[in-house]
């Protein structure tokens, strides 16, 4: 029996905007995340990431009532990460509605972190966030969205937060994150054939043939991408006045439709269409 | 505040599991939901749903400390609408292997058992069984009375195709006694197990999550509510 393979729409989360930036860097405002959430979840994303992408380096924490307001009228399994530091952190992200949480800079500099959640509220709800960059032909695991190096090499970190009880791996590759060139095949495969749990593939998805290779070259349990569907779901014009404290709006103000810079590299293409693509290839998928 | 006339159900509250997200499906489909774990407001609930996530034994404890036990007893006495949700379905069978045996509510007569974890050909299979997996239709009796007796539009899978999907995480099985009881089927590896337990009637359970199943899910519920 082969497996069904999940497609996550990611949310990169900024304050409370939706964010999408090149390498994690140079954040550009594209909207509200419950508007993005909602287009994603009925237009039959299997499940949702939420990724608050400056929280482990402000030292804040402002995502639970992100998640609430976005799980009032989601009714799909729902990822939350970034800045989670306790298990009170954890306990408040699941009150707020979401399913898992995702764990990577306090899992770095506290394993047991990964133990001790996972005996409080089961494997199936604690995911370990890995964050890889290939140096020197080897690839080290980063925190902080890929800022500080950890010195921990990254097939070993994920045989040890599987160890610990971690119930899912999100592998990022920092290296094709934002780039739209394709998933770092080498690295989810090294990382799918070495642990039990799954792995949700992300980083570098620009179209679908990317999220093809994860699934049948790299073997991914799931396909995370952002651009992709982010800049699909973009349509009429908003009003960026409900924006104006919050970062980049360059993007908002030019016609969002208009992204011809970054149309070279990212197809923008809706779930139904990938996953009908994607069965036509041979890939289990819910329809 | 709701109107008089929109459907009740009390989500059994005690101590296991979240409860928040079963209550905002209720309520999104216009129903009213409240959380409890009063045994006199379990007692006297127009509907039941009993959720749960975690041991098996450590939830009957819990229930019967809270005086649950026989709540839910005499809630079911007065033949009202019951959902199981996940453990809270395997709760309502008459005993689980899960680090036991332990006993159950034994509303349905019938074990909880281990999924296997392989496939046919003995490959092993990641347990817990997490994840997007269809439900099927059992193929129904060759008897002429049971057929005529049972219209599917009349249970929780109204509006509900063979081959939806729904959203699973579990590491035990129901085996109901009479096969009778299985509404809807799942495959996993070897397992082919029983999703929907239903007498057909107000007892009802779902080893999957409906309020993380999407659309199908949602509709699960809304049969729940507006139609049994």
């Amino acid at each position: 029996m082969a497996k069904y393979i999940r497609i996550i729409p990611r949310l990169d989360i900024k304050g409370p905007n939706l964010v999408k930036g090149i390498h994690l860097e140079g954040l550009r405002v594209l909207g509200k995340p419950w508007d993005f959430a909602l287009k994603y979840y009925k237009g039959g994303a299997d499940e949702l990431i939420y990724i608050d992408a400056v929280a482990s380096l402000y030292g804040r924490n402002n995502l639970a009532e992100i998640v609430e307001k976005t799980s009032q009228n989601i009714f799909i399994p729902f990822t939350v990460g970034g800045g989670v530091r306790s298990l009170d952190d954890i306990g408040r992200l699941l009150r707020a509605g979401a399913d898992k949480v995702a764990i990577n800079t306090a899992a770095v500099h506290n394993p047991d972190l990964i133990y001790e959640s996972a005996k409080v509220f089961g494997s199936q709800c604690i995911v370990a966030s890995i964050q890889a960059k290939l140096i020197n032909n080897r690839y080290e695991a980063f925190t902080d969205n890929g800022r500080e190096l950890t010195g921990k090499e990254v097939t070993e970190w994920a045989r040890q937060v599987v160890d610990l009880g971690a119930g899912e791996i999100l592998l990022t590759s920092i290296d094709n994150e934002g780039t739209g060139l394709g998933y770092d095949i080498e690295l989810i495969r090294q990382i799918a054939g070495l642990v039990s749990v799954p792995v949700v593939a992300c980083g570098g998805c620009g179209r679908y043939e990317h999220m093809l290779d994860a699934i049948v070259k790299g073997n991914a349990d799931a396909v995370c991408a952002a651009s992709i569907f982010h800049y699909h779901s973009l349509g009429s014009k908003v009003d960026t006045n409900q924006f104006k404290d919050e970062g980049n709006i360059d993007f908002l103000k030019l016609n969002r439709g208009e992204f011809n810079f970054m149309k070279e590299k990212i197809s923008p293409t809706g779930i139904k269409d990938i996953k009908n693509s994607l069965i036509k290839a041979g890939v289990k998928c819910r329809v | 505040m709701g109107s008089m006339n929109n459907p009740k159900a009390l989500i059994i509250d005690y101590g296991m599991g979240n409860l928040l997200n079963i209550e905002r499906a209720i309520k999104y489909l216009g129903g009213e939901a409240e959380v409890s774990s009063s045994a006199s407001m379990i007692a006297s609930a127009e509907r039941l749903i009993l959720p749960g996530v975690g041991a098996f034994g450590k939830a009957m404890v819990e229930l019967n400390e809270r005086g649950i036990c026989d709540a839910i007893y005499d809630f079911i006495r007065k033949e009202r609408p019951l959902l199981g949700i996940c453990l809270g379905m395997q709760l309502l069978m008459t005993e689980s292997a899960e680090f036991g045996p332990n006993k159950g509510l034994d509303i349905v007569s019938g074990k909880v058992v281990q999924l296997k974890g392989r496939t046919i050909d003995e490959k092993r299979l990641k347990v817990p069984h997490i994840g997007w997996n269809t439900i099927e239709f059992p193929e129904e009796p060759d008897n002429a009375a049971f057929k005529g007796s049972f219209n599917r539009d009349n249970t929780i899978l109204k509006g509900i195709s063979s081959g939806s999907y729904f959203y699973f995480v579990h590491s035990y099985i129901c085996q109901p006694d009479n096969q009778e009881y299985v509404l809807a089927e799942s495959t996993y590896g070897a397992d082919r197990f029983c999703s929907i337990i239903s007498n057909k009637s107000n007892i009802n359970g779902c080893q999957f999550h409906p309020e993380k199943s999407g659309r199908a899910g949602l509709q699960i519920y809304k049969n729940f509510l507006f139609n049994s």
